[in-house]
């Protein structure tokens, strides 16, 4: 198995902030594209093929932020990120369902973007700031959208509403009343399965401030 | 000798009430830490492999390079050399490792030889399943006689494929020896009786088998036992002295850890001129997997149908075995037979909730399904918008509206909870339940809170544990039954044992005070009172521990509810796609305990039916017998855009409220694939005889073909 493209100076130093800046650029160009991952990928690949290496499959070093303390910690590059944070850094919020892609219930915040954490490698979010939703609020202070999923009792087993929480706040961070369309794009991506649906459409319905209807 | 009850209507500040999940905040944070979340020191990492084949024999197996491997701690040999194994997905070998990469690494390295056996897999087909079995023939009347004099008869194949469970956190658990002591934090509903089943298996006493179930991340009928994962967690962690966790992946899960029995049928049923039932004849098939299944209930509700005839047969397939899922055989029957049902009153050129009505005496409750019909109807102004099959249509979209009743038993279970009222006027209640997401926790709390007299703050409930009072697995909607009969019997036990302390202050007998809005005061007379703490000053020292069990005396639960559900759809006849417009829930569950999370259940029974209606199948490909969509992608679950509007009405209040508590898990998720099912042969003016209304099955039904099932 091959590791991600690194620059020279991170294979002397690491998985340093520096090279993963520029690494970022990749995901910069790579996000809010339909064309997807595999364009910005292959432009960043193209952009910096003769400084690349490989590394792996040994474990690396990386550096990240993680709810706003900085972890530096080595992973086989195979590693996701959201099994890095729930088996290597204990940051169990975030939960493995699917583990590829398709219900949401790993939704993290990587510098502020909603991402499935199963759907990336920790070392690609190296340098980067991660939220998860632990990170949002805890149970003495919860963020309105965490007070407004219990309001609403937009709960049962609990599962699926840490993804659930962390997609619908960053849904109002950039639609503070949101169309049906924009309500697809943002939680379309996250299932539930004891069916609490009714409760998170009136979170949603609240706006940023957590609102609640029928409560 | 003391009496249980609950109070009356207008003295209840909790029963009845709306408040939020006390759990809720931990959820909505990911503070709560559910078993999988569980991360001992020095956890061992474990996986299962797996068989590829639905039938074969295992010839020769080879562990010797996983062995090898470094950080690779045990392996287990589950089914050895010769060996036959009934379905693809059944476990073979397991393997615990420093993490879950090596774990994987190591199961790709374990080699098997299988001699690979003949399969069946497609038990629609059921006249080339090897292993059918004839389950006889029930008859009752002279259905013969009373179909050759019927008005109008109808005669329809119908059926509904095997589905999946899909509990989102997988089945497993973690489980750490201590010596010969065994620590389990399992993802069960079943808190209480795991114990008994680890020790036997592992051969311990069951005495030193602790299970810990504090959250779970959904059941739905699939995680009462141990399961053979549960028995190879445990004895890995045993062989390395060291815990291990063991949790299924998303392919396994789908595959073997839980799925619904399929239901097809060939059923006639007829009418006479005024509308009547007169003459039913059914021959169902379906099956579980290897296990076959037993015959569904029919005719559904309406079981006093005279002149009938059942045959029911089993079919084995190889596949891993079904579970109970939500209502167990009910939403199976409820659509073989209100699909009939509704085609028969299009056949009489009746309005089916005409139909329905002429026909509640064949019910074991009449009157509340002839009020739940009304409320139902009135909601969706049926009478308004309903129109015939028969009506002109023109566009592409179409629209419709259909019905279903259905009814469940929900009877609590037995449950022993211990009430313990402590001199600083402290209160808690210790049950071995568990709370599977219902709210189970919440409600245990409100009924110690309303026997007291206190807020929910002032109360503690401590669940999820086999070190407390044994208390039923939570299936069949038998919970909130059980766990609020214990705990009501042993709270008014403890308070009476407290008023008797605290009467004489007041110059009164115990019989006269009241406990109410945190005070102990003489009933009638207010002013003659002492705060709960003071009052709970004056049982001395030691607190009052009482423990209340279920069953037991007074009336405080009962059986047996009725719900009418409305489907609106539209149809685009072009594309074949169906869009749930509307759905209305209208229920009763005796006396309600908290009406939020009542209605939460309603809507989430909603949600769940709108998938098996429109999305969720078990896919097995008769080539290889595996599942093609053991995944969740291609195995669909409705999201928040698939469920249109969705609309509760609890039946609640006097005539209600008397028949005490009964559970309300499994009523409303019995209807939805009857009423949608319903609704599109409204829209479109056929009916699509399979569920789930995939697009194909719709331009199947559209263009004169029954298609495949």
């Amino acid at each position: 198995m091959k590791g991600r493209r690194v620059t020279d100076d991170a294979k002397r130093s690491g998985f340093s902030r520096r090279s993963f800046l520029r690494g970022g650029a990749a995901g910069a160009l790579s996000g809010g594209l339909t064309t997807g991952l595999l364009t910005g990928e292959a432009g960043a690949a193209a952009a910096d093929s003769e400084a690349t290496e490989t590394v792996g499959p040994g474990p690396v070093d990386v550096e990240l932020e993680v709810n706003g303390a900085t972890h530096r910690l080595a992973v086989e590059p195979r590693v996701t990120l959201l099994d890095g944070l729930r088996h290597r850094l204990d940051v169990t919020g975030p939960k493995r369902v699917c583990d590829r892609g398709t219900c949401g219930a790993c939704t993290v915040l990587e510098d502020g973007r909603p991402i499935y954490a199963c759907s990336r490698l920790m070392i690609e979010s190296a340098g980067r700031s991660i939220t998860t939703v632990e990170g949002l609020g805890s149970p003495d202070a919860m963020h309105d959208v965490q007070q407004a999923f219990v309001d609403n009792d937009a709960q049962q087993c609990g599962f699926c509403t840490p993804g659930f929480v962390v997609a619908t706040a960053a849904l109002l961070a950039r639609h503070p009343a949101p169309s049906e369309p924009e309500i697809e794009a943002g939680l379309g991506g996250n299932f539930c399965r004891c069916g609490t649906y009714k409760g998170i459409r009136a979170v949603v319905a609240g706006g940023k401030g957590g609102g609640v209807s029928g409560g | 000798m003391a009496d249980y009850s609950w109070p009356e209507a207008d003295r209840r500040a909790q029963i009845g009430a709306r408040p939020a999940r006390l759990d809720g905040p931990v959820k909505s944070t990911g503070f709560a830490k559910y078993p999988s979340d569980q991360n001992p020191r020095g956890l061992l990492a474990a996986k299962i492999l797996t068989c590829p084949h639905a039938h074969a024999r295992i010839v020769r197996i080879d562990t010797s390079a996983a062995e090898a491997m470094a950080g690779v701690r045990v392996v287990h040999v589950i089914q050895g050399e010769g060996s036959e194994i009934q379905w693809a997905g059944d476990e073979v070998a397991a393997v615990a490792a420093v993490t879950e990469d090596v774990a994987r690494d190591a199961l790709r390295a374990i080699q098997v030889d299988y001699e690979v056996l003949p399969h069946f897999v497609t038990e629609e087909d059921r006249d080339q399943a090897p292993g059918a079995r004839e389950a006889g023939e029930r008859a009752e009347g002279d259905p013969d006689a009373a179909f050759a004099t019927a008005h109008r008869t109808v005669e329809r194949t119908l059926g509904m494929p095997q589905m999946a469970h899909m509990c989102l956190e997988p089945h497993g658990q973690v489980c750490s020896w201590d010596g010969d002591e065994l620590e389990v934090d399992a993802s069960t509903q079943a808190v209480s009786t795991l114990a008994g089943q680890f020790a036997t298996e592992l051969g311990v006493p069951a005495s030193q088998v602790r299970i810990r179930t504090e959250y779970m991340g959904g059941g739905f009928g699939s995680k009462f036992s141990p399961d053979r994962w549960g028995i190879v967690g445990a004895e890995l962690a045993r062989k390395a002295g060291a815990p291990v966790k063991l949790f299924l992946e998303r392919d396994q899960e789908v595959t073997v850890a839980g799925s619904r029995p399929s239901a097809f049928a060939r059923i006639r049923a007829a009418a006479d001129e005024q509308g009547k039932l007169v003459a039913w004849d059914s021959d169902s098939w379906g099956s579980g997997g290897l296990p076959g299944t037993g015959q569904t209930p029919l005719p559904y509700v309406f079981s006093r149908l005279p002149n009938r005839r059942t045959r029911h047969t089993s079919v084995p397939t190889n596949l891993a075995g079904s579970r109970a899922w939500r209502a167990p055989n009910h939403p199976q029957a409820c659509f073989l037979t209100m699909a009939v049902l509704d085609d028969l009153a299009d056949e009489l050129g009746l309005d089916p909730i005409d139909f329905l009505e002429r026909n509640l005496d064949l019910t074991g409750r009449p009157d509340t399904y002839r009020e739940q019909l009304g409320i139902a109807a009135e909601m969706a102004s049926w009478k308004e918008r309903w129109q015939p099959r028969g009506r002109e249509r023109e566009g592409a979209v179409q629209r419709g509206l259909g019905v279903s009743v259905h009814t469940w038993g929900g009877r609590g279970h037995s449950s022993n909870c211990d009430v313990t009222v402590h001199p600083d006027g402290a209160v808690e209640a210790r049950i071995g339940s568990q709370d599977i997401g219902t709210g189970t926790r919440t409600i245990v709390a409100q009924v110690l809170a309303e026997t007291f007299g206190l807020e929910l703050h002032q109360v503690r409930v401590s669940l999820g544990d086999n070190v407390y009072p044994q208390s039923g697995p939570s299936g069949g909607s038998s919970t909130v039954g059980g766990v609020t009969a214990s705990t009501r019997r042993a709270a008014q036990d403890a308070l009476r044992e407290v008023l008797v302390h605290v009467a004489p202050r007041l110059e009164a007998e115990p019989e006269q005070l009241l406990a109410e809005g945190g005070r102990v005061f003489v009933d009638g007379d207010s002013s003659r009172g002492v705060s709960w703490r003071e009052a709970a000053a004056q049982i001395g020292g030691a607190p009052i521990s009482v423990q209340g069990r279920n069953p037991g005396r007074g009336r405080l639960i009962s059986s047996g509810v009725g719900g009418v559900q409305i489907a609106e759809v539209e149809v685009d006849i072009d594309t074949g796609v169906v869009h749930i417009e509307r759905m209305i829930a209208v229920q009763d569950c005796g006396l309600i305990i908290n009406r939020r999370l009542a209605e939460s259940q309603v809507y989430g029974g909603l949600i769940m039916g709108v998938g098996y209606a429109l999305y969720e199948e078990w896919i097995p490909d008769p080539v290889s017998g595996r599942l093609l969509n053991a995944d969740m992608e291609f195995y669909k679950l409705a999201g928040l855009v698939d469920v249109g509007s969705l609309e509760v009405h609890m039946m609640t209040g006097p005539g209600y409220d008397e028949r005490g508590v009964i559970g309300l898990g499994e009523p409303p998720v019995i209807s939805p694939g009857a009423a949608i099912s319903n609704a599109v042969a409204n829209a479109i003016g056929v009916r699509v005889p399979y569920l789930p209304l995939t697009p194909d099955r719709v331009l199947d039904a559209l263009a004169g073909r029954g298609g495949p099932a």
